[in-house]
């Protein structure tokens, strides 16, 4: 190729490289993009700073039954341990009873845990605490079609603070009553 | 869009030179930064003997570079390194802003081993051209001499070029200052919370909003080619796993199946993605899925909690957080799924979250040192680990992509801000938020 060639693909190259520029900044944040592609589950459509609070009308939330045992929502755990002990053992179990009694009432447990190590790995252990909660309310009369299960990992502390006392309180599973019920079969 | 670098030898013969004056026309940052307040930088460790430099403040020709101090912008980048120590402006004998105004002899008498001088000039179509040299005092030798081209709103992006540029020349590395993070910054209290995820230039100036959101978004993983992001979202009050387009906003969902869906980790071909998936039954595995085919191929099925994959380079193995030895330890598996995994790290009783430097050597992890949090980095062929950092909560370490430093983050007080460390434990950084703490930095690849 001669120099001068060379020289002709250099513009050509630098030219198209403009163009491409300018068109990136028109097309800069557009009002509502469009999904890019055919999603496995339910598209959510974004924007150039979106926003995602999208509210799940189905996710609603109740305040749920209130009667003793029943008032308390929340389980605790020791640090990187999903085993339900203690009054959480007899918390469980009322709320296991009342929705044996409510077939139509719907749970959402969301487990989480203390700040300490990986937030990924937190995921994975507030997910087992959940379902060590599910496993135990479906054993004694829940029904699985009542249960949904969420993980927040370390993302959601129920209290600020880094001492053991904050992290005992954030170890833990909160039973969320949905105020949609189930519907009839 | 980035300024285009134009090599030395094509400014200093007339015929190149108009390849020069015609790569005005390419580039320029689109100017789309938020008036957000910038991450404020502490420098917190640097080497015993930084090298001496004096970056001469810039010649400006115009208003229209927006009253950026290009030098200033360099002096950063170099000190923040903790590699250089730059000559205050007041001890400066001149202010050239060319190489052959320079005497380096009066320069060498400042003890700068090395001088940096430049301009910012107005050419046509409303681009800037910066220009720079770099000098050796002792031997006046130019080691290098560039230009780069583009919009006003590229200086800030031209003016790291050129710390990138300073940097390989005297230390031999491919400088990463014009590069971009990513992190998840957080503010309020339940039910008021804020989770925002953010890119910026790799120093925390030019902050851009990529998503806002009252429900957590975590661990943001780039593209293989800048150019997206991938990231798990709570905005259905249930996890999914999103990839958008950093430019413009535009965004898909690629996972929300029942249970955990996590750890997104693009792999280096850029055409999956390894994530964490836990199925109905809780129990979270790995998995790779193919973007275009929506494919999904399972890679570990255990009763443990397996998560937190990453690509080896070669995309051939992948790294991941397992407990299923009793404790979090980092295991490799073929990207061939059947393969049975090999535990990797055997010292101490926790080990988790991996990345692998760009060369494939090392890997970086959070590490439980002495009841500490802390980030480490083990060297995979001898199996030797160190610790790089001293807080109680480090996590998330990052690779910058020349491999040299780390960006991890840590607990300061209340707050989490982020930190960089040098893969030799030498220099760090830290970067915090005015308010609010911001944490999971993810370190860009290097842009064309």
């Amino acid at each position: 190729m001669t120099e001068e060639a060379s020289m002709r693909r250099v513009m050509i190259v630098l030219l198209v490289a403009a163009s491409v520029a300018l068109g990136a900044c028109a097309a800069k944040r557009p009002a509502a993009a469009p999904p890019a592609a055919p999603a496995a589950n339910e598209a959510v459509q974004g924007s150039g700073a979106g926003s995602a609070n999208a509210a799940a009308g189905a996710d609603e939330e109740a305040a749920g039954p209130q009667a003793g045992l029943l008032a308390t929502h929340l389980v605790y755990f020791d640090f990187d341990s999903s085993e339900i002990k203690g009054t959480g053992t007899d918390v469980v179990a009322a709320h296991a009873k009342f929705l044996g009694g409510h077939a139509d009432t719907r749970v959402r447990l969301e487990g989480h845990t203390d700040e300490r190590g990986s937030r990924e790995y937190n995921i994975g252990l507030g997910e087992r605490r959940a379902q060590a909660v599910r496993r135990a309310l479906l054993l004694q009369g829940a029904a699985d079609a009542q249960i949904s299960t969420v993980s927040y990992g370390e993302e959601r502390p129920a209290v600020p603070g880094h001492d053991e006392a904050a992290w005992a309180k954030n170890r833990r599973v909160e039973i969320v009553y949905l105020a949609q019920p189930l519907p009839p079969k | 869009m980035r300024m285009r670098p134009i090599p030395a030898s094509q400014l200093v013969s007339g015929r190149r030179g108009l390849a020069g004056a015609l790569a005005l026309m390419v580039v320029g940052l689109c100017p789309t930064h938020d008036a957000r307040a910038a991450l404020q930088i502490e420098i917190t460790s640097g080497v015993r003997d930084p090298v001496p430099i004096a970056i001469v403040p810039f010649a400006r020709a115009v208003a229209a570079d927006g009253g950026l101090d290009v030098a200033e912008v360099v002096q950063h980048d170099l000190e923040g390194s903790g590699r250089f120590r730059a000559l205050p402006r007041e001890r400066m004998p001149a202010t050239p802003t060319r190489a052959d105004e320079i005497a380096p002899a009066v320069w060498k008498g400042t003890g700068s081993d090395y001088v940096v001088v430049g301009r910012v000039t107005a050419i046509d179509n409303g681009q800037l051209a910066v220009d720079f040299d770099l000098l050796n005092t002792l031997t006046g030798a130019r080691l290098a001499a560039q230009r780069f081209v583009g919009a006003a709103s590229a200086v800030r992006n031209a003016a790291h070029r050129v710390s990138d540029v300073i940097y390989q020349k005297i230390l031999g590395v491919r400088g990463a200052f014009a590069t971009r993070i990513a992190y998840v910054a957080a503010d309020g209290s339940p039910p008021a919370q804020r989770y925002q995820l953010i890119v910026s230039d790799a120093d925390g100036a030019n902050q851009h909003l990529v998503l806002e959101s009252r429900f957590p978004l975590m661990s943001p993983s780039w593209s293989p080619d800048g150019q997206w992001l991938a990231y798990v979202s709570f905005e259905t009050k249930h996890s999914g796993v999103y990839v958008q387009l950093v430019r413009s906003g535009e965004r898909r969902q690629v996972s929300a199946r029942a249970g955990v869906n996590g750890a997104p980790e693009w792999s280096p071909d850029g055409r999956k993605l390894a994530l964490t998936l836990g199925g109905g039954g809780g129990n979270p595995d790995i998995y790779i899925l193919d973007l275009a085919s929506q494919e999904l191929t399972r890679l570990t099925d255990d009763p443990a909690i397996d998560t937190e994959p990453v690509w080896a380079p070669d995309g051939h193995s992948l790294y991941f957080t397992s407990d299923r030895a009793g404790s979090a330890q980092i295991y490799r598996i073929a990207a061939q799924s059947g393969a049975h995994p090999t535990r990797i790290t055997f010292g101490g009783s926790y080990n988790a979250r991996p990345r692998v430097s760009p060369d494939g050597s090392q890997l970086a992890m959070v590490t439980l040192d002495n009841g500490a949090y802390r980030i480490a980095v083990q060297d995979l062929a001898s199996g030797t680990a160190r610790v790089l950092s001293h807080g109680r909560l480090d996590e998330s370490p990052s690779f910058a992509p020349n491999g040299a430093t780390l960006i991890y983050s840590e607990r300061d007080g209340e707050r989490g801000v982020l930190a960089t460390v040098s893969t030799d434990g030498l220099t760090g950084l830290r970067l915090k938020a005015p308010q609010g703490e911001v944490r999971e930095p993810a370190w860009g690849p290097f842009s064309p």
